[in-house]
């Protein structure tokens, strides 16, 4: 087994006290304070997080754009420099290689921040599907950034005096040069957890002395830091989908609800007739969201049932801190699909309730 | 935290009192750590009878869920019913948030539980 990776600021979690776990073959932070303190310290205040195990992959070159439009299914030439969108790395057959986000540096400069798990297998994937796009290179720079995430209302204010750049310019999936705690870096309007907040690429050397700034910073608002058990928690209200659960390579963007991350009136790019085809025939499973009706939580794996038969696979499930429910998410025939439909969860071996109800679970309060 | 020494424990990471022939049982330290938030405790009726090893009901966290073992065989004689409405009290107070009690029937099994000091070398 290879020896597990480890951030720039992996020292700082482990003299924390958090506790580390292994994930995607990085030894990450999973809970500093426990998952419910710092899910409630985001959604009410602001917590920060050590994403840095997260992949970046740059293309560059005359061509770039046309080698972005191919791998990806978003329009990416819809977006302008200095900003960003979500999209989809996409199999021929419409499914999920990875999705991720696609940051615009400049004309012919793409940044996509992709799934640590995935990140060998995307950039062998990008690197052999970009040559038919003319001249574009693409480069795995993972290594050159750290990545710290801070989210949670209080965001701005926390960020604010440590930076001369004006967090309330930079609007939501756009993202700016500048500098934190006298590190250059990138300041992201973007996040996972359904709050307002920045993820801020820092070169790894500065990583330490930009936590310890904005940690410092957080003190007035009782910032705490956060490990991938929240991150897990929040992205589930919010109804984000995660690779491996909700969308993987036996998943199409439109049964994932991710229509909108697909640029329908791009003329081609990998997966597009799958899946135009299969936007006429119409899908024949869902993902929806449902709530527990009875003491239990459904978890990742567990079968949806009609009369004891299997016909679909929770995704992602849990007791949320906030919303205060059993939560989760899963594939289900359209004909299960519509909010309100009772569902039965096999929950290791009792047949418990559920309803569908409406995606996300959790909206953030409009800013006055 | 530290162990209480009136206590048995076992490998699983349960607590045992025992007080004549019952055993009260619940979850220490070290294992309310690894799960993290406890959300959900499902606990079995009184009277079931248990043998040692067997699962007499599951502790769930935010992240996972996890059998409970009986750390003997016997009857349950005693639920506790109110730490289902607040399973929290299993982290702030694992010691002394216990789940069943238990009429013990093989007394020689309660014999072989780990003391403080094995549970504690148990940790390392």
């Amino acid at each position: 087994m290879r020896p597990l990776l480890t951030t720039s600021l992996h020292a700082v979690h482990v003299a924390s006290g958090a506790r580390m776990v292994p994930f995607a073959g990085w030894d990450m932070p999973v809970e500093y304070s426990g998952i419910t303190a710092e899910h409630m310290a985001v959604r009410t205040r602001a917590g920060i997080f050590d994403v840095s195990h997260m992949g970046q992959i740059e293309i560059a070159g005359k061509d770039a754009l046309a080698a972005v439009q191919r791998i990806s299914s978003n329009d990416a030439s819809r977006l302008a420099n200095g900003q960003a969108h979500l999209s989809g790395l996409l199999t021929p057959e419409g499914t999920f290689v990875d999705d991720l986000l696609v940051y615009r540096m400049a004309t012919s400069h793409f940044l996509l921040v992709v799934n640590a798990s995935n990140v060998d297998k995307d950039y062998a994937w990008i690197s052999e599907q970009i040559k038919p796009a003319g001249e574009a290179a693409c480069v795995n720079s993972s290594s050159r950034y750290a990545l710290i995430a801070v989210q949670g209302p209080a965001s701005r204010e926390v960020l604010q005096p440590l930076t001369g750049v004006d967090l309330g310019d930079i609007k939501y999936y756009w993202f700016a040069h500048g500098e934190v705690a006298n590190a250059r870096v990138i300041i992201s309007r973007t996040g996972y957890t359904g709050e307002d907040g920045y993820e801020i690429f820092v070169p790894p050397q500065m990583a330490e002395r930009v936590w310890k700034a904005i940690v410092d910073a957080g003190r007035g608002v009782d910032l705490v830091p956060c490990g991938l058990g929240a991150r897990d928690t929040l992205r589930l209200e919010a109804a984000m989908r995660l690779y491996g659960n909700e969308i993987d390579s036996t998943t199409t963007a439109l049964e994932a609800g991710l229509g909108w991350v697909v640029g329908w009136n791009k003329p081609d790019f990998i997966g597009r007739d799958a899946l135009v085809a299969q936007k006429a025939a119409g899908v024949t499973r869902k993902l929806v969201g449902f709530e527990m009706l009875e003491r239990a939580i459904a978890r990742h794996g567990y079968p949806v049932t009609v009369d004891g038969q299997a016909v679909g696979t929770v995704t992602s499930g849990t007791q949320t801190p906030f919303l205060k429910k059993a939560i989760g998410m899963a594939y289900v025939p359209v004909a299960l699909a519509a909010p309100d439909t009772p569902l039965t969860i096999d929950v290791r071996g009792r047949a418990a309730s559920a309803r569908v109800v409406p995606l996300p679970f959790y909206k953030r309060p409009k800013e006055g | 935290m530290s162990y209480p020494a009136d206590l048995k424990y076992t490998k699983d990471h349960e607590w045992i009192r025992v007080t004549g022939d019952t055993a009260t049982v619940g979850v220490t330290d070290f294992a309310q750590k690894q799960l993290g938030d406890v959300v959900f405790l499902d606990l079995p009726e009184v009277g079931r009878v248990v043998t040692a090893g067997e699962s007499f009901g599951s502790i769930e966290s935010v992240k996972a869920v996890s059998d409970l073992f009986a750390p003997m065989s016997g009857e349950v004689v005693e639920v506790n019913e109110a730490l289902k409405s607040h399973p929290e009290s299993v982290n702030t107070d694992p010691h002394g948030a216990w789940m069943i009690k238990v009429r013990v029937s093989a007394p020689a099994e309660v014999a072989a539980l780990l003391d403080v000091a094995q549970y504690e070398g148990l940790l390392g």
